[in-house]
């Protein structure tokens, strides 16, 4: 469920974009005017909000943005103005062009989104890169990671509740019979990891779990040191508990000396209107502590105050 | 007594492609038990004289009928099917039918749009409770596995934007890849298949051009001995060629019952771009080899994807 906060009665697009633009004139911006607007618009309302600034004053408001921000208050803002398919297809692009950690935001834009989400990034990657997805995951990626990031990138897995129980046990077993053999890559791995649908993958998981006595996470942390096998654990966790894999992120993200920025920002941007209220309700389970706290002791000033308000804080 | 011509006539009706059920109904018409058994003992191709003397059918040529009269059946049902559910169900009988039906996979995967393609996956989710990735991946077993799996799962750029260097570096990615067989097959080379199922299709129309110039020959003479690999480059990059050789194949006098399908599934087609000209080049052969109602539908077919591509 989503944390995002909506009033009940939002000003038509035309003032919102009024309000915006008066924030950034003058001496500095009204930084709280951008996160009590922005903050509280859904993904419609704040398409329409941009569509009618781009009319009225001529400019995309990001650009606006980019000119009047900086750092990580502003990179919050733009994630969180983004329309989520040119969010991911963004975020998406930008992984392909950093060094090789970044494969685990392509893994987590594939794994987390809808088959229809994540075709819609492959849309709106056409349209902002004139590439295709894929052609760059493909790119960038090399050996294991390519073998792994393509097909998860380029799946359109079955959505509905079927599921085979036969074909549950045997899968369960090519994966045991893979996993104790030490083959991580090996290509029946990937085709059940990248092709059949969660709902399947969730059965098979269980089966494998009751039959082999170890979830299939337990086996796979075999060699502590190998990242190919910590990104092929995240991928199984972002697919079937998602919310776990978020609360690991955030928890990472917040703990590090300093605090990771980048990861905190798209964690809470991409799923504040996604399944926030799980993410917080684990964070609480596993750190004692509301995300809130931890947020607020570990961010200041306006970024603080965006981040806070994405995750439900304070009045509308 | 049935005349020779008669003979003759319905010995036409029932050979070729489809039926000519006119021809046939008006013998039928006159039928009366002499002139059935003078028909009978006529047709040598259909009636062979049985050891216990009467003139029974050859279970063979009942066996090519049910397929010649299926064709029109097939033609109508699949005219009237949306392209998404077309695709899918084209898609399920190759799989289903094994590695001698997989090329209209890579047929498929290759010739439509980068939303057609996604279409045919959605329906494809509806009809079956699977995808199509799945399917593959766990049913194909030999080396075309990964390069059939990525062909279906493309979502391939559709802007005319093509890098030049980009195209160079990978043409010669391809002629290395394609000089070493010997050491790695190259449908189970990892650059080879990227290149194929990530790139543009202007993109990989540009790679031709310069592996032309590289090599000397085109890609798909250097491919001659890979058929999956020659064939997805011919339906990516030169995928008039490719239609015109598969109606070439199907109206040959020996085509296969293989071959004969390839008709109904161009009927299902319409890709409009493709046929330019065909009606031109093979309008004679149809008239010729195709009957009845099911060269009806083709030529009907055929002439609309003409005007659709004019349009």
């Amino acid at each position: 469920m989503a944390t995002l906060k909506v009033p009940t009665h939002v000003p038509a697009p035309s003032e919102d974009a009024e309000q915006l633009r008066k924030a950034f004139e003058g001496w500095g911006t009204n930084e709280q005017m951008i996160i009590d607007i922005l903050a509280h618009r859904n993904a419609a309302q704040r398409n329409l909000i941009r569509k009618t600034y781009g009319q009225t004053y001529g400019e995309d408001f990001l650009t606006s943005l980019d000119k009047e921000l900086s750092s990580d208050f502003e990179r919050a803002v733009l994630l969180f103005t983004l329309d989520p398919a040119e969010r991911d297809a963004y975020l998406a692009n930008e992984a392909t062009k950093r060094f090789p950690s970044s494969n685990w935001v392509i893994m987590e834009i594939a794994c987390t989104r809808s088959s229809h989400e994540l075709f819609n990034v492959r849309k709106a990657y056409h349209a902002r890169y004139k590439k295709s997805l894929e052609e760059d995951v493909a790119h960038h990626a090399t050996g294991d990671y390519r073998k792994l990031l393509v097909p998860l990138v380029s799946a359109f897995r079955y959505e509905g509740d079927e599921v085979n129980m036969t074909l549950a046990k045997s899968e369960a077993k090519i994966l045991h019979d893979k996993i104790s053999h030490k083959h991580y890559s090996d290509e029946e791995v990937i085709r059940i990891v990248t092709t059949r649908s969660k709902a399947q993958l969730n059965a098979t998981l269980n089966h494998y779990n009751t039959a082999f006595g170890n979830a299939i996470n337990k086996d796979l942390k075999a060699d502590p040191k190998d990242e190919f096998l910590k990104l092929l654990r995240a991928t199984i966790k972002c697919l079937t508990v998602p919310e776990k894999y978020f609360e690991k992120v955030l928890r990472q993200a917040i703990n590090r000396l300093g605090t990771d920025e980048w990861a905190l920002t798209r964690v809470v941007t991409t799923r504040a209107e996604v399944d926030m209220v799980r993410i917080k309700e684990e964070y609480q389970k596993r750190n004692s502590v509301t995300l809130e706290k931890a947020v607020a002791g570990d961010t200041s000033g306006d970024y603080e105050r965006m981040l806070l308000a994405l995750i439900g804080c304070g009045d509308v | 007594m049935a005349h020779p011509a008669e003979v003759e006539v319905l010995n036409k009706a029932l050979s070729g492609i489809g039926v000519d059920e006119k021809s046939i109904i008006s013998i039928l018409g006159k039928s009366h038990h002499e002139h059935q058994r003078s028909i009978r003992k006529g047709c040598s191709k259909f009636f062979f004289e049985d050891e216990r003397q009467f003139e029974r059918w050859d279970d063979t040529a009942i066996k090519n009928l049910k397929l010649e009269f299926k064709r029109f059946k097939d033609a109508v049902v699949y005219s009237l099917m949306h392209p998404w559910e077309r695709d899918a169900r084209l898609l399920k009988k190759a799989l289903k039918k094994g590695p001698q039906q997989y090329y209209v996979i890579v047929e498929i995967a290759c010739t439509r749009s980068s939303d057609q393609l996604l279409g045919a996956r959605k329906a494809y989710h509806s009809l079956y409770d699977r995808s199509i990735e799945e399917d593959l991946a766990a049913h194909v077993k030999a080396s075309e596995r990964k390069l059939l799996v990525a062909l279906v799962s493309a979502y391939r750029y559709e802007g005319p934007k093509v890098k030049e260097d980009t195209a160079k570096s990978e043409a010669k990615a391809l002629l290395n890849a394609i000089k070493n067989a010997d050491k790695r097959k190259p449908i189970e080379d990892e650059e080879v298949i990227t290149i194929l199922t990530t790139r543009s299709k202007p993109h990989l129309r540009e790679v031709y051009e310069q592996y032309k110039k590289i090599s000397g020959n085109t890609i798909t003479q250097d491919l001659e001995a890979e058929m999956f690999l020659r064939e997805t480059i011919e339906c990516l990059c030169t995928p008039h060629t490719y239609f015109t050789k598969v109606l070439d194949k199907a109206l040959r006098e020996d085509a296969h019952e293989d071959d004969k399908r390839a008709l109904t599934r161009l009927v299902a087609t319409q890709e409009a771009g493709n046929f330019k000209g065909i009606t031109d080049k093979f309008g004679q052969r149809i008239e010729e080899r195709v009957k009845g109602a099911y060269k009806d539908v083709l030529l009907g077919v055929l002439a609309r994807g003409e005007i659709n591509g004019k349009a």
